[in-house]
């Protein structure tokens, strides 16, 4: 089915996203190519100044890059193992099945900002709940001037934060499978482990790789979280990508700097993403 | 072994509800606290543990100017971007999915692929880079710290979103209806009006709480592009956290912030069961 007019139905949303976007995009870019800061505010032009001093001399920036790495995969990791057990708990006979399957959801609902200003009262060294139990047991850690358990604070409260959307996808699409491929699977007498090994997981290989994906795509701009939660530090020890452009770009208006940490950060996200796309396929989907 | 099985699976979603009912129950409790209860220590149970109070939930519809924190403006606004955004995203994403879906495009390399991963892929970019040159941006429009702005900033948020799961949804909406309805005599726009848009409502709402729930939770455009005109809900809740932190007001407004999105849930889990979801994300 083709006819003239199916312009009309593409165009009106593309238009408006590009007309949208098409000046920040280039604006960043010829940004980028200029030594704009607080000084000097302007758009004269140094070449690829900013790029060489990125490359060379920035290795603040590499670091958030590694821990960027390790907070999402880590974070995404978690997100699915956790995601997909409950999506498989709550899929079929459960007592209160819609129950369970609203609270699930509910932590997706809250604003990440304002549920981790929440969670930073939990976590406070004194006078939160955490400490309070652990005190029982002589324990009293410094959750957020603490390097590692710094880390592992955000890695908690993401967790919390998101585990129920990689919930949500996997059980949309735990709830497609077709009922076939289970009931030739009993009737050949296999048990719920090996029914999981060789019918469901092979089954939601695709949804899986879509949903990791998303996750990580949505993880790696990490930010709201830090920017309360830790303000990136103790130190560096939880700055991430993000949160390094916004320090350079809005804290210390190194404008055309951050341009060019900007340009660099997506030209590698869009890089990584698709090299970790397509070695999931390849890990996942092998049975095929 | 069944009955491992089945301690193992209520023990592990037990652990989990509570882990995610936590963070809410202490915001419950805290708000009731005055400074006196919060700085002793840390306190669950009001009348045993801690005498209750209700200024927490006082001072949220206060003026500033009494000391209060005023959050019935700031959540007005919130509403009101939040949902013209979604509006907006929804008909346009849904309009450009079903060409997405239906038609073929060529242009140069460029097939239907390319373009659907051209609106999905805007959601790679991190705010903090797009924020700098919309400051500039709406800066020069005009449009700094005013609603129309942000509502075109979350119109970009919002509408790869709604064309990601448009797309799927329009996938798996037989062709034969769009074909019976042409061979029918509707021209191409009464049949995507009258035969296609009506079977297609159920994967427009999940698209827009999906537009609801990530235009709701933002925090960063709004922190960015607007100052003292039009705040929105989280920017005005994240500036109580400053050097001595009212845990008890931000403890109210946490949970009264989380209240809309509690009825989204319920609508999304429906659609979940009843089986329109599968369809609409994949």
């Amino acid at each position: 089915m083709n006819f003239r007019h199916k312009h009309i139905f593409l165009l009106p949303g593309l238009l408006v996203l590009i007309g949208i976007l098409i000046f920040p995009i280039l604006f960043t870019v010829r940004l980028s190519l200029s030594s704009w800061d607080s000084f000097y505010p302007g758009l004269d032009f140094i070449g690829l100044e900013n790029y060489i001093r990125l490359f060379t001399d920035d290795l603040r920036f590499w670091e958030s890059f590694l821990r960027l790495g390790f907070l999402s995969l880590t974070t995404v990791f978690l997100q699915y193992v956790i995601g997909f057990s409950l999506a498989l708990m709550v899929w079929r006979d459960i007592a209160f099945k819609r129950f369970f399957r609203v609270l699930f959801l509910i932590p997706m609902m809250s604003t990440p900002v304002i549920m981790t200003v929440i969670w930073k009262t939990v976590f406070h060294e004194s006078l939160g709940p955490v400490n309070d139990f652990l005190s029982l047991f002589e324990l009293t850690p410094l959750w957020l001037s603490n390097d590692f358990l710094a880390k592992i604070t955000v890695i908690i409260v993401e967790v919390w934060q998101w585990t129920p959307f990689m919930f949500l996808l996997l059980l949309a699409g735990l709830l497609s499978l077709p009922e076939e491929a289970f009931l030739a699977a009993s009737i050949d007498g296999a048990g719920p482990i090996r029914k999981f090994i060789y019918v469901t997981f092979p089954l939601m290989a695709p949804i899986s790789i879509g949903a990791i994906i998303i996750r990580l795509i949505e993880a790696s701009k990490i930010m709201d979280t830090v920017y309360v939660l830790t303000s990136g530090g103790p130190g560096t020890s939880t700055e991430t990508s993000s949160f390094y452009i916004f320090i350079k770009g809005l804290r210390e208006f190194q404008m055309g700097y951050s341009a060019a940490l900007s340009f660099t950060y997506l030209v590698i996200m869009i890089i990584s993403l698709t090299i970790i796309a397509k070695v999931l396929v390849r890990v996942l989907m092998k049975q095929d | 072994m069944h009955k491992i099985y089945l301690s193992l699976k209520y023990g592990f979603i037990c652990v989990w509800s509570m882990f995610v009912v936590a963070p809410f129950l202490w915001a419950l409790s805290t708000s009731f606290k005055d400074f006196q209860s919060v700085t002793s220590g840390a306190t669950y149970i009001p009348w045993l543990q801690f005498e209750p109070t209700l200024e927490g939930w006082r001072v949220l519809w206060e003026s500033p100017a009494n000391g209060g924190v005023d959050i019935a403006e700031p959540y007005l606004n919130s509403i009101i971007v939040t949902c013209l955004a979604s509006i907006i995203s929804i008909i346009l994403g849904t309009l450009s999915a079903y060409a997405l879906s239906r038609f073929t495009f060529k242009a140069g390399f460029i097939r239907n692929n390319d373009i659907t991963f051209f609106f999905i892929s805007q959601r790679i970019m991190p705010p903090v880079v797009l924020s700098i040159p919309f400051f500039i941006m709406l800066g020069f429009l005009g449009l700094l710290d005013s609603m129309v702005g942000l509502i075109m900033v979350y119109i970009v948020l919002l509408m790869p979103i709604a064309v990601w799961i448009m797309v799927d949804f329009f996938n798996k909406v037989p062709r034969e209806i769009d074909e019976t309805a042409l061979i029918d005599g509707c021209n191409p726009y009464q049949a995507f009006f009258k035969v296609v848009l009506p079977n297609s409502i159920p994967g427009m709402i999940v698209a827009g709480m999906f537009c609801l729930i990530f235009g709701w939770t933002d925090f960063f455009f709004a922190f960015i592009l607007t100052f003292t005109e039009v705040q929105l809900l989280p920017v005005r809740i994240v500036a109580l956290n400053s050097s001595i932190t009212p845990w008890w007001s931000l403890s109210a407004a946490a949970l009264i912030s989380v209240a809309p999105l509690i009825v989204v849930a319920f609508i999304v889990e429906r659609f979940l069961s009843k089986g329109n979801l599968s369809g609409a994300l994949k």
